[in-house]
């Protein structure tokens, strides 16, 4: 065990994973997160709480998780580069560890042009793959980048993201590749929409053996509305939303019940895939609606580990 | 090499000559000319402009190369013209306008006219597009001969982020992504498996976070040989 979480301990027992993702409020309100941690305490084997995400200023990814592990709910700690550099990285996965914080999720960020403080500085002083690179040697070597030492132990389970759905596309595979290469445990991926491309990239995946190195939890997002279907399909960076999905939302009687359909197809699908070994659900604005997702995909009850 | 710079608003410009009645004009003769903000034809607009909010123009001149050390000289044969005014308006990149200041020893304010861009390269005729960060440690030898500091929206060093959409940035339409850029060319080399390694953190240090660089060429050279 690399850091003995419940995330890990059930993708190491081969169980099909189910993570979903809770955004901290833009403010100060506790309840705010802690109100979706216990929804989704019983459907979902970890929660990730998002780090600013679309570079919008919200709680701290690391005081969303430590309300959520008083609660008795696993959280994964999401962590972008766009907003910290090397120093500040470090000392909050310090700080994150020794909150007991054990699942730590590598990633770029959004650029900051599409928040709320669009003429802000982007820091990347490290790019995400040197972010997971980073986490492995502290946690194997027990070293900062530095190369000093670092007291006590360090235990993460680390994760990154993968996008299928962005080009180039051959590449996708050896970025992944590379991604494992620098120390990632899972991967949590973009939704998938496109089923047909996710399927191809898997192939490619598997052809590399990188499915047995990496745990891979294929992302979902039920769509609530046609409109946010438009809106995905037009405008959100990195996502594929086939017509398909959006002439089906368009014409059915309801909305949130043909969205649900649409997502519980797509998960059937996924877990029949070779090498998907769970499902990353970001249910943005619906959060209420992953405990009827869940159950309805048949991944009820969670495993007890 | 070209500096590349864009007039400031005249709102801002006019702000710093609030308390100025009296104005000297300085533009260049080459970056500034060739982006047309700072030659002949703008330093003339500006005088004009000034004039009509009731400044008064005591002198004006384009100085070849402002960012060399003949400036000094420059600035000594207008010295009578320059006295006469309140303060001097520096319509050159920033260096031209810190060579001015540098000159003039604090006898009076300079400000500047125009925000200074980047280092660009002419793609074609008046395209300028930044192509380094000048960063203090060249990548260029594994990236293909593009900067992914520059011209990759979030600088990464190990390949596109998720954002990467039928060769373009997520930030915008109207830009490439580097690293498709970048990946296209080293697939035309033969080169793809290149990208498969890890590029490690960037030393920081030689570029801006280290404090202002410096560069003796004698003392360089000396110490090659």
């Amino acid at each position: 065990m690399k850091a003995g979480t419940k995330l890990e301990k059930v993708l190491e027992s081969g169980h099909f994973a189910v993570t979903a993702e809770a955004g901290p409020p833009k403010g100060t309100s506790a309840e705010a997160i802690q109100k979706k941690g216990e929804l989704l305490r019983n459907c979902c084997d970890a929660v990730n709480v998002t780090d600013n995400q679309t570079a919008i200023v919200r709680m701290s990814s690391l005081a969303g998780c430590l309300l959520l592990k008083r609660q008795g709910i696993e959280p994964v700690m999401q962590m972008v580069v766009r907003d910290r550099n090397r120093l500040a990285i470090q000392s909050d996965v310090l700080g994150a560890v020794t909150l007991g914080i054990g699942n730590i999720l590598c990633l770029s960020g959004d650029h900051q042009k599409f928040g709320n403080h669009p003429t802000a500085k982007g820091v990347f002083d490290i790019d995400s793959i040197q972010l997971i690179q980073t986490l492995k040697r502290m946690r194997d070597e027990k070293k900062f980048i530095c190369g000093e030492d670092i007291s006590g132990e360090v235990p993460i389970f680390i994760g990154a993201a993968a996008n299928p759905f962005a080009d180039p596309f051959e590449y996708r595979v050896s970025r992944l590749a590379k991604k494992v290469k620098a120390g990632a445990d899972f991967i949590q991926t973009q939704a998938v929409y496109d089923v047909a491309r996710f399927a191809r990239w898997m192939e490619m995946v598997r052809e590399r053996g990188l499915d047995k190195q990496v745990h891979i939890l294929a992302g979902v997002i039920p769509i609530k509305s046609a409109g946010m279907a438009r809106y995905m399909r037009d405008y959100v960076p990195g996502v594929i939303v086939p017509d398909e999905v959006v002439t089906r939302m368009e014409k059915a009687q309801s909305a949130k019940e043909e969205g649900l359909k649409i997502v519980l197809e797509i998960i059937e699908q996924l877990k029949e895939m070779p090498g998907v070994h769970g499902i990353h659900i970001m249910a943005v604005g619906w959060e209420d609606i992953v405990p009827e997702l869940v159950e309805k995909a048949g991944l009820m009850p969670r495993p007890v580990l | 090499m070209k500096t590349i710079t864009r007039q400031k608003p005249q709102e801002e410009v006019m702000g710093y000559l609030e308390k100025c009645r009296k104005v000297y004009v300085i533009g260049c003769g080459t970056c500034a000319t060739l982006c047309h903000t700072g030659g002949k034809s703008e330093v003339l607009e500006m005088k004009e402009k000034l004039e009509a909010a009731g400044k008064e123009v005591t002198g004006w001149m384009i100085i070849p190369t402002a960012c060399d050390e003949l400036t000094k000289y420059a600035l000594q044969e207008e010295a009578q013209k320059i006295k006469a005014a309140d303060c001097v308006l520096v319509m050159t990149c920033a260096i031209g306008v810190q060579m001015v200041s540098l000159h003039l020893k604090g006898a009076k304010p300079v400000y500047p006219a125009l925000n200074t861009l980047f280092i660009g390269m002419e793609e074609s005729p008046g395209h300028f597009t930044e192509v380094c960060l000048q960063c203090g440690s060249c990548v260029l030898g594994r990236t293909a001969a593009v900067c992914p500091l520059v011209r990759c929206s979030k600088s990464l060093l190990n390949g596109p982020c998720g954002g990467s959409a039928e060769g373009k940035c997520e930030v915008s339409p109207d830009i490439p992504c580097a690293w498709q850029l970048i990946y296209d060319r080293l697939a035309e080399m033969g080169r793809l498996e290149e990208l498969e390694e890890i590029e490690p953190v960037k030393d920081w240090s030689v570029s801006v976070s280290g404090g202002p660089r410096k560069v003796d060429i004698e003392a360089e050279c000396t110490s090659v040989s």
